[in-house]
């Protein structure tokens, strides 16, 4: 695991990737230049940052106390929010049987392709997520079941890690005291403490989220979870006693390689890791919008019980 | 019982036994944050006989040993939880002047906590089953939400115990302007909007669809306008805040409904005027060590104490550290389609010791559901069947 992350860092460093993220020309673009290269070592002093030559670390925007600065504008490329399995395409994620062949289910038969899913390669570390068999059993359920379980289709709160790499961005927002993400889907956000307040009091859709640094990665423990959220479309769950060890790091100036460690015993036979890159949206236009899906479902979840119903 | 100690260690003159020279002492608290030390201060200075000059001297070192926390970039830093919570009304009563005595206060935050430590007490247990329907207490907001049966009691109600104290003065309203406190009159366009939209609800029984329920009934924003912007409390509960401060943002988040305000700093790039997201669009900058933030295109439903926006609305915060525990929220809503004037307000954010834990409303929203289902079983009970 630590090897495949080297090689990513290792590819990062390589010329043609690096892409100097302060611009300018002149005074103020050698200027810059010089702060880049010279950043890593002003603050290493002080605050233990660890004093590196490379190219790619130079690269990484750092704040004023020497930390990776991960504010801004990210979102996962890809099909995970799907099927964090590799997984072959296919017509729809509810299916009914045909006469030949399944096909799509009647409620989502209308959309067509726009329903379809797309092949993913993958984002499991070793490919299979290592269930116990209830919960195999469970997820092949929960994936027959997808329209009356998967809570993204009420606008539930999406959970960790399932936020990250939601079809939707999120903003980092970091200082040197606090650190919080904004996630676009249904307004959802987490509060990353920095000092351990024990214990979670309450359990909740998006956890208890803690954070600290090792290093350059910042790494995250997030706990408390009510049980009720899912990691994809595909009906890939956990329970309530899920672990969620989440590291960020910055592997360029617009690159995070995020990676998060599931760790249930009730539910998984051994810890497993998901991994993928960040990408931070550089459209000077781009700005988090409001996906506050809550409005868009009622006629789904409460249409039924109109003085009229419509359908 | 802790809430109650968090109560009774009120940080109030204690009035309620006027010391000789009690009116200096409540002269010289009305002009400083009334902390607990500063009170107490007052109090061996006004007992020891000192005089008035050293008082009002104590009073300046104290203001001046605060030194505002900044952050790297050197702004003042606003980061952290806040709560808007206080008993002080938004508009003002016909009646009042614009500042309550410290007496009065002390009377008012009494009240209060009286009415408090008698809904915290145990239960009779002996006590007769609630006629059916419930008992209404005459508290609006009680009532509304419980339906007289005791479903929202004190335990989960967090209204605000306190007088909203501004500039080291308590306040009877949180407008300021226009001069009464009280929202300035519709202009014919605004009521020919409202009129509008109440024809467009009377279409309707106040139970007919999920949109004929409120805002925060449906889990789409907190009640009372509390995300705004302009941020105000809503007297009933959860009334707190989240801040975070970038180089290049400020976020608040508030609690009701895990709803994020992105502030962006900088050159504003408005959107169009037909994109209204919930909590509009705001732009920020700093204006020497105050936060202003300008908001417009806020959404048409959302509403400011009855009001709905227009497209002209436009909204002007001003966020300033007035001590280690007070913001002083300053906002201007200027609407001239549906105000006469604008009106301005002044709110105290006080810091919050504690975590704002998940406000997921949404996900366990039975109520909405159990609303619509108890209508449908009352049409057919009408209907014979």
């Amino acid at each position: 695991m630590r090897y495949e992350t080297s090689r990513w860092l290792a590819a990062a460093r390589r010329p043609s990737a690096i892409r100097p993220r302060v611009g300018g020309s002149g005074i103020r673009g050698l200027l810059a230049a010089v702060l880049l290269v010279a950043a890593p070592t002003l603050f290493a002093g002080a605050h233990a940052v660890r004093a590196q030559d490379s190219a790619a670390d130079a690269n990484i925007p750092r704040t004023a106390s020497g930390r990776p600065d991960l504010n801004g504008l990210w979102q996962a490329l890809g099909n995970a929010h799907w099927d964090i399995e590799p997984h072959a395409a296919r017509p729809a994620l509810a299916m009914q049987p045909g006469p030949v062949v399944p096909v799509p289910a009647n409620e989502v038969v209308a959309m067509g392709a726009v329903a379809s899913v797309p092949s993913g390669y993958g984002v499991v570390v070793g490919g299979e997520i290592p269930y116990l068999p209830e919960a195999l059993a469970r997820r092949d359920e929960n994936r027959a079941l997808w329209l009356e379980r998967d809570p993204e289709i009420r606008c539930y709160l999406p959970g960790v890690p399932r936020a990250t790499y939601m079809p939707f961005p999120f903003r980092i927002f970091q200082s040197e005291s606090k650190v919080f993400i904004a996630y676009e889907y249904a307004g959802a956000m987490r509060d990353i403490y920095l000092e351990d307040p024990g214990p979670p009091q309450v359990d909740s859709w998006m956890g208890q989220s803690v954070g600290r640094w090792e290093g350059d990665t910042f790494v995250v423990e997030v706990t408390g979870f009510n049980g009720q959220t899912w990691l994809d479309r595909a009906g890939n769950h956990h329970g309530a006693g899920l672990r969620v060890t989440e590291r960020y790091t910055m592997i360029g100036p617009d690159h995070i390689m995020y990676e998060a460690e599931m760790d249930d015993p009730a539910t998984f036979s051994r810890p497993w890791t998901i991994r993928m890159p960040l990408y931070r949206n550089v459209d000077p236009n781009a700005r988090l919008g409001q996906f506050k899906c809550v409005e868009f479902v009622e006629e789904l979840m409460y249409g039924h019980l109109r003085k009229n119903p419509i359908r | 019982m802790d809430t109650f100690a968090r109560i009774r260690s009120a940080d109030r003159p204690n009035v309620a036994a006027p010391a000789p020279n009690g009116g200096l002492a409540l002269k010289a608290a009305a002009l400083a944050p009334p902390t607990a030390g500063l009170v107490l201060l007052f109090a061996g200075l006004a007992l020891a006989g000192g005089p008035a000059a050293a008082m009002g001297q104590e009073t300046g070192d104290e203001k001046a040993d605060w030194v505002v926390p900044r952050t790297p970039a050197g702004h003042p830093d606003l980061q952290g939880n806040w709560s808007n919570a206080t008993i002080t009304t938004i508009q003002r009563r016909d009646e009042q002047g614009p500042v309550y005595t410290w007496e009065e206060v002390a009377e008012i935050e009494g009240w209060v906590y009286d009415s408090r430590a008698e809904a915290y007490a145990d239960s009779d247990p002996n006590r007769e089953a609630p006629p059916v329907g419930g008992v209404f207490t005459g508290d609006p907001l009680f009532d509304a939400a419980s339906g007289g049966t005791g479903g929202y009691n004190s335990f989960f109600i967090d209204a605000g115990e306190r007088v909203a104290v501004f500039n080291g003065e308590p306040r009877t309203s949180l407008v300021v302007d226009p001069e009464n406190g009280r929202l300035p009159s519709l202009s014919e366009e605004g009521r020919r909007r409202l009129g509008e939209r109440r024809r467009a609800r009377a279409q309707f029984g106040a139970f007919d669809n999920p949109e004929n329920r409120p805002l925060a009934e449906r889990c789409i924003m907190s009640f009372g306008s509390n995300a705004g912007p302009p941020m105000l409390p809503n007297y009933f509960y959860n009334n707190n805040y989240t801040i975070v401060q970038t180089p290049d943002h400020v976020m608040i988040m508030t609690e009701m409904v895990h709803d994020v305000r992105v502030i962006r700093l900088g050159e504003p790039r408005p959107l169009p005027k037909h994109v209204r997201p919930w909590m509009g669009d705001s732009w920020g900058h700093w204006a020497g060590d105050t936060l202003v933030v300008e908001t417009t295109n806020l959404h048409p439903n959302q509403t400011l104490q009855g009001f709905p926006p227009s497209e002209e609305f436009k909204v002007t915060e001003r966020f300033t550290r007035a001590d280690e525990t007070t913001i002083n929220y300053e906002f201007t809503v200027e609407d001239p389609l549906m105000f006469t004037q604008s009106w301005s307000g002044e709110v105290p954010f006080t810091r919050l010791d504690g975590l704002v834990y998940e406000y997921a409303c949404h996900e366990a929203n039975y109520a909405l559901e159990n609303v619509l289902r108890g209508a449908r079983a009352e049409e057919r009970r009408d209907q014979g069947n």
